[in-house]
């Protein structure tokens, strides 16, 4: 299995920059390089030449009988020539085509040097490679001029071992020049990228419901990209309020008729005193009850999971909450007898949560504690907080436990009844949609929470609905 | 007792002589060292006389042995000529004619030695990677002790001494020696250093001139010369005799210059065409080495390479051991020179 990395903008832009940076020190190191060598040779040639020169100059004809040349090579000439670097030296000198003295098998230039100019070549001579200046000439040699061509030769070694050095040098200031260069595309690579970094910031940092259109500064190369995810927050926001639309109108479309279709089957049952029909209708309304109990159970579901894809977290007072719910459950329970008995602590037990989805689980529970209570039985409902589990180790919890004396679990495991319409083995002449403890679970596990059902002791059920108490 | 020694040997070497083979280049003696049936043995080539560098060769041969070393002594031109022009196969080649031995490094004769062994050396003391010294010598001059008699002044300069000749024509006339340097290469090359450093060469050429100096090969010679009472100057003599000789005869004193004194630097090379370049640069090493210098210096008495001495004597003057060398080399030059040195020997 072959892994593919994502391409990444930075690396190629460092790899692109890096690239062009070892060129431009490479081009660096050979300008540097060339006009070293260049420089130093022309330095090296002009020595060269001026001793030659000097050499030429110091030549005198001999005396009109003899026809000989006076020589006089300065030491010191010898001496500055072979200091840079220690080079060897070759002469001659030619008088009328003639060596009269120095080196006579040093090779002569292709072309003869003009009068007043040294001419420069380079020539292999014996075991090494020679830079020779060549100058003419003519001297009074009995009482005639005769064309006299003086070569003064001189090893390079010294000017390879500069140039050499110089290179080096040059290489250092190439690899200088990468180094900062590279540091620099590091940098540059990161303040181009930054700005995408910071709008995936933007973006990230917003809560599930802002959906709101980016209107951060970004820079105008990354404008189609803004754009397109624009479009696509609206187009999302444009779903998502018709879902939220679709739930209510459902809620709506439904609880109206059946509610209407209840009342109905009441006026006709107090109107008719046949007794079979009465019994019709009876069933009639209890089958709408249940209808209208279904479905508000369906939009309960569906906003709990619609809500827990959302995560609207706010902080919510746990305590006012459980007792305003109480509250509400009171006249169901009173029209079975069932006496509710809240246990509430005195502060508000502060929990960060979605109140709509805590509603929908507690509503739940005290539905179906007062659905399958006997009547004239209590629930307790309790609030309390919870030490972490294991001594320290996690969350501590608010924990609401609702407990009733109703007919248990019959055996069955706790989690069997959080399965979506599944109902437990002992309920089948209690109304229900199997739905009631899903939402519940469903609603713990959106906030972090946990949600148990365990059998009572002395009979009934406790169900357990514990959600976390900030940090 | 040396001097006697080195004639013995040279004698036995001079009846062997025809048994040599045929060469293009005259040896003056040469000896063998070592054991004679050594598979290796070096071939060294040098001026400096075999009594000198017997101590250091025993010395080097104690250190390797199996190695026998065969000593070959000619005259600086002859060594010139063996390497340059004979070709003859020699391992080390040992002269204390700077000027030809520079002329051998310069013309690709000599075969670049290890860098490590160069490293400690100082820069006047070596030339490329092709030559090295091996000892430095003072050029001084000596006097006789009668030289001074009467309360005359001891020269210390060439001035003084130039001072003291004028103004003692009569006790210096033909009591006054130097080198030949139409004859003695290292005359020559003291004469052309000195009128390269100073003009006061020639004033004294030519007092001397007029003193009618008698000119000599050698600074043994010229030694003996003052030894014998026949002199009372010598003039431009190698310090290294002076002292060796002065060690045994006391009879005279060496003074150094104090405006300059030039101080040759007897050169080592390997020639290019060594037959056995690993042993030779061996050799080489240990004349270089602190042990071989000691042997040198104590043993030989030729100064060894010490560039303390220049400090404790500002005067000494090492002469460039660089191309300059090679200018009065020069045939035309060279002719040039001696013309002048010549009119200035010869007046009326």
């Amino acid at each position: 299995m072959t892994r593919r990395r994502p391409t990444s903008l930075r690396r190629r832009l460092v790899i692109q920059l890096l690239a062009l940076s070892a060129v431009l020190s490479a081009l660096i190191f050979l300008a540097v390089r060339i006009s070293a060598d260049r420089a130093s040779e022309e330095t090296l040639d002009a020595v060269l030449g001026a001793a030659a020169v000097s050499l030429a100059e110091a030549m005198r004809g001999g005396d009109r009988d003899g026809g000989s040349v006076t020589v006089d090579l300065s030491p010191v000439t010898f001496s500055m020539l072979a200091a840079m670097g220690e080079e060897r030296i070759f002469y001659r000198v030619d008088l009328d085509g003639r060596t009269v003295t120095g080196y006579g098998d040093l090779p002569l230039p292709a072309e003869l040097p003009d009068a007043l100019a040294p001419r420069f070549y380079t020539v292999g001579f014996r075991d090494t490679e020679l830079r020779v200046a060549a100058v003419r000439r003519s001297l009074m040699v009995a009482g005639r001029p005769a064309p006299l061509l003086v070569l003064l030769g001189q090893t390079r070694d010294g000017q390879e071992a500069i140039a050499e050095g110089l290179a080096n040098r040059a290489a250092l200031v190439g690899l200088v020049v990468f180094s900062a260069a590279a540091i620099f595309s590091l940098l540059a690579a990161g303040s181009l990228l930054r700005p995408i970094g910071t709008l995936a910031e933007a973006v990230g940092r917003r809560g599930p419901r802002d959906l709101r259109p980016l209107r951060d500064q970004a820079p105008a190369e990354l404008s189609p990209f803004v754009t397109a995810l624009n479009g696509f927050i609206a187009r999302l926001r444009g779903t998502l309020s018709q879902t939220e639309t679709f739930i209510a109108e459902a809620a709506h479309h439904i609880r109206t008729p059946l509610s209407v279709m209840r009342n109905e089957a009441e006026l006709a049952l107090r109107e008719t005193s046949d007794e079979p029909a009465r019994a019709r209708l009876r069933r009639l309304i209890r089958a709408v009850d249940e209808g209208a109990r279904s479905a508000g159970q369906l939009l309960d579901h569906a906003t709990v999971l619609y809500r827990a894809g959302q995560q609207e977290m706010a902080e919510i007072a746990l305590g006012p909450l459980v007792a305003a719910l109480v509250e509400r459950s009171r006249p169901i329970a009173a029209m079975r007898d069932i006496t509710l008995l809240p246990s509430l602590p005195a502060e508000p037990l502060r929990i960060r949560g979605d109140a709509v989805l805590i509603e929908a689980a507690l509503r739940n529970l005290l539905d179906n504690a007062v659905k399958y209570s006997p009547p004239d039985s209590a629930i307790d409902i309790v609030l309390a907080t919870l030490a972490p589990a294991g001594g320290g180790a996690g969350a501590a919890m608010a924990e609401i436990r609702i407990a009733d004396r109703g007919r248990g679990l019959d055996g069955a495991a706790p989690q069997a009844f959080t399965i979506r319409f599944r109902r437990g083995s002992n309920v089948g002449d209690v109304p229900g949609s199997g739905l009631g403890l899903t939402i519940v679970a469903e609603a713990a596990a959106a906030m972090g929470g946990r949600f148990d059902l365990s059998p009572r002791e002395g009979g009934g059920t406790c169900a357990t609905f514990a959600l976390p108490l900030p940090g | 007792m040396r001097n006697i020694r080195a004639a013995l040997a040279g004698l036995i070497l001079a009846l062997a002589g025809p048994v040599m083979p045929a060469r293009g280049y005259e040896i003056e003696a040469s000896a063998h060292f070592g054991p004679p049936d050594a598979a290796r043995r070096l071939a060294v080539l040098s001026t400096t006389d075999i009594d000198f560098l017997r101590p250091v060769i025993e010395g080097w041969l104690a250190r390797t042995p199996g190695i026998g070393l065969d000593y070959t002594l000619a005259s600086s031109q002859e060594v010139y000529r063996a390497i340059a022009e004979e070709g003859a196969v020699f391992d080390v080649v040992i002269s204390s004619a700077m000027d030809l031995q520079m002329k051998l490094a310069n013309d690709g004769f000599a075969r670049p030695l290890p860098a490590e062994m160069l490293r400690t050396r100082p820069d006047w003391s070596r030339w490329r990677n092709l030559l090295v010294a091996v000892a430095q010598e003072p050029v001084t001059m000596i006097l006789s002790d009668h030289a001074l008699d009467g309360g005359l002044p001891m020269p210390h300069t060439r001035r003084d001494l130039i001072a003291l000749l004028r103004d003692h024509p009569d006790r210096f006339r033909g009591r006054v020696g130097t080198y030949d340097p139409e004859v003695s290469g290292a005359g020559y090359l003291f004469a052309a250093q000195e009128a390269r450093l100073s003009d006061t060469f020639w004033r004294l050429a030519e007092v001397m001139g007029r003193l009618d100096a008698r000119l000599f090969c050698c600074s043994g010679d010229m030694i003996a010369a003052v030894r014998q009472g026949d002199l009372l100057i010598a003039y431009n003599v190698l310090g290294s005799y002076a002292a060796a000789d002065g060690r045994t005869a006391p009879g005279f004193v060496v003074v150094e210059p104090e405006d300059f004194t030039l101080t040759l630097l007897r050169t080592a090379l390997v020639p290019r065409g060594a037959a056995d370049p690993t042993t030779a640069e061996a050799f080489v090493a240990f004349l270089l080495s602190p042990g071989g210098q000691q042997l040198i210096s104590a043993a030989a008495g030729l100064p060894a390479i010490d560039a303390g001495a220049f400090a404790l004597k500002p005067y000494l003057r090492p002469i460039r051991l660089d191309p300059g060398l090679l200018a009065p080399l020069d045939r035309i030059s060279r002719q040039g020179f001696l013309a002048e040195w010549r009119a200035a020997m010869d007046q009326p």
